[in-house]
């Protein structure tokens, strides 16, 4: 350090100033994003929760040894005891086990979904922004189109069509969900695009993939990573109200949805709630903290706030 | 204006005709068809491939997707739904018996979401980090990301079962004389469901984009003046906070859409969400373009609406 600034007072700057710009450690965007999200309690409360029952989802096995998937009719609908801390379900299925397992499916289906989405938005956005145009005016037409359908009919229109599975979800939901996000991305674009350092890169003959993919994407991206957050927490609730109608996750496979769909018996609404209330209550608890986290990250990546 | 209004009209077919394109490509590549759906599986082993193939031929499935698209497009241009594979009614039948009940619990949705939304909105951001606004906020974000379908259950837990209050599902109750009193007691419970979610998202579009406006320099000139603080609230500072709550009702219509399908089922009640899933359920394609289409035009025309009166009620907007 000491060798550093006198090097370069050697040179001619003033060490004073040398010396100030040495010391201050430079502060990423990563950890300045990261210190300003710490602050928001509630978004580190949704953080740790979803932390939390990641963890249990992978560790599922340990966490929940009873199986989820094997029926006991002699064990029906038992209410919480030491054996089932939830209780069990009408055909004897343990409630704990059952709750945990669909972590996976619910995480699984969210992350997967809006990857899906937020390929198609970055894709399709960075060309209408960038090349504007007939490019621009084909791709928004296409993006209204997409956005005036009324997603959860035609998503459950299209899943019961190809056949109600796991993975059938993920594809129509993350097929149908980038338009809001490639909107944005578009509009941002739109701005970066006419800044100084683009064309400077365009005067030295950087390609339109590179200008794009290096320069454009990095400086635009922030307020698509926040709009994917809540379409984490939307595609979850999609996916509950899908398997809940019977077009998303089948039974046996345990998903918070159609867990809840065993409750639409009215005597099994009012006897049992042990089997109802759990699933409902991880969809609310989920999207909740889901929300907060991209609240938080929201009021981190926004250069307004402090 | 008027311009405008002309030019968007249309484009709406447009549009639709872009949006049933789609969906008729989306619905017909897919595997099976109605056929398989149609014919219970014991009936099916005794036929032969002909006659499958006859029974296809009659409902005209023998023939390539954009031929038949074309032809159900020219049926519609004359006002023709055609007929559902499943039930011997015409589609037109079924969506305009279905249309009454989803349209008056979509509109009274609608209706209450904008009122107590925005009132409560309003309320929390007079009192910012009071105790009332901390509570309205915590609900507002409870009412965002409650499933609707779990809250209906509550609702008929405790509504029905627990209290005895009002009915758990239909619109009249069997056998007793129909009244205006008793319909509006089948639709309480499916009303608050599906319009949980919407008043909570208004509410907190209200508070925020009120606290915005009431920051600004306008007001304090308003107080200034010795304005009364009513005036100021209504006129000078709602009046402009409303704009970004027009483009959110807006919006909302299509999600509205989507709830009335899960609020329906659950509820039992006969509208059009529940025609769809059960069209859905059978393969019922006629019926289900025709909701498509139905659920097509409540979108396109509502955000033509929310378009129109967002630049009623900022005059700055000049289409």
């Amino acid at each position: 350090m000491a060798v550093q600034s006198s090097d370069l007072s050697r040179a001619g700057a003033p060490p004073a100033l040398v010396a100030v710009q040495i010391g201050t450690p430079v502060e990423t965007p990563l950890v300045r994003t990261w210190r300003r999200f710490r602050r928001h309690r509630l978004a580190m409360a949704g953080l740790v929760f979803i932390l939390l029952i990641a963890v249990m989802g992978i560790a599922a096995p340990i966490v929940a040894p009873q199986d989820p998937i094997k029926t006991n009719l002699s064990q029906a609908l038992e209410p919480p005891n030491a054996a089932h801390w939830l209780g069990t379900d009408p055909v004897g299925r343990d409630v704990w086990s059952r709750t945990v397992y669909a972590i996976r499916i619910s995480l699984s289906v969210g992350i997967v979904a809006v990857g899906i989405s937020v390929a198609i938005a970055i894709v399709l956005g960075a060309l209408a922004g960038y090349y504007g145009g007939l490019v621009d005016m084909f791709i928004m037409r296409l993006t209204d189109i997409i956005m005036t359908i009324p997603g959860l009919v035609i998503i459950m229109a299209v899943v019961s069509v190809i056949g109600p599975s796991i993975y059938n979800v993920m594809v129509v939901i993350g097929i149908l969900g980038w338009t809001g996000m490639a909107r944005l991305l578009r509009g941002q674009i739109l701005s970066v695009r006419e800044r100084d350092f683009i064309a400077a890169a365009q005067s030295i003959g950087v390609s339109d993939a590179r200008i794009m993919a290096l320069h454009l994407l990095p400086n635009a991206v922030a307020p698509l990573l926040v709009a994917a957050t809540f379409s984490v927490a939307g595609a979850i609730l999609t996916e509950a109200a899908l398997s809940f109608l019977g077009f998303g996750v089948l039974p046996p496979t345990p998903s918070w949805g159609n867990m809840l769909n065993a409750a639409r018996s009215l005597s099994r609404l009012q006897e049992n709630p042990w089997f109802w209330v759990p699933p409902g209550m991880m969809i609310l608890l989920t999207v909740l903290a889901i929300n907060f986290i991209g609240d938080g990250l929201r009021d981190a990546l926004d250069p307004r706030t402090k | 204006m008027r311009q405008y209004i002309l030019r968007r009209l249309i484009l709406i077919p447009i549009l639709l005709l872009g949006i049933t394109a789609l969906d008729y490509t989306f619905i017909n590549l897919a595997p099976g068809d109605p056929i398989t759906a149609m014919i219970d599986p014991q009936e099916m082993r005794q036929m032969t491939k002909e006659d499958i193939e006859r029974r296809r031929h009659a409902l005209g499935l023998d023939q390539p997707i954009p031929v038949r698209y074309t032809l159900w497009l020219k049926e519609v241009l004359r006002g023709n739904l055609g007929h559902s594979y499943v039930k011997a009614q015409p589609v037109s039948r079924l969506i305009v018996d279905g249309l009454k009940n989803t349209l008056a619990l979509m509109t009274l949705s609608l209706i209450v979401t904008t009122l107590v939304g925005i009132l409560l909105g309003i309320i929390s951001a007079l009192r910012p980090y009071s105790w009332l606004d901390y509570t309205l906020t915590a609900l507002s974000f409870s009412g965002v990301a409650m499933p609707s379908f779990f809250f209906a259950l509550i609702l008929i837990f405790v509504g029905s079962l627990k209290l005895g209050w009002f009915p758990t599902s239909g619109l009249v109750t069997p056998g007793a004389p129909p009244s205006l009193v008793d319909q509006l007691r089948h639709m309480v419970l499916p009303l608050i469901a599906l319009s949980v979610g919407g008043t909570a998202s208004v509410l907190r579009y209200t508070r925020s984009s009120m606290l915005e406006v009431l920051s600004e320099e306008y007001i304090t000139t308003a107080r200034a003046k010795g304005l009364a603080e009513r005036v100021i609230h209504a006129r000078h500072a709602f009046k402009n906070a409303s704009l970004p709550i027009i483009t959110i009702l807006g919006l909302h219509i299509p999600t509205l859409f989507g709830g009335a399908v899960i609020i329906e089922t659950i509820f039992s009640i006969p509208g059009i969400g529940s025609t769809m899933v059960d069209a859905m359920n059978n393969r019922d394609y006629p019926v289900m373009m025709g909701g498509i289409l139905l659920s097509g035009v409540t979108v396109l025309v509502s955000n033509l609406l929310a378009d129109v009166t967002y630049a009623v009620a900022d005059p700055r907007i000049r289409y």
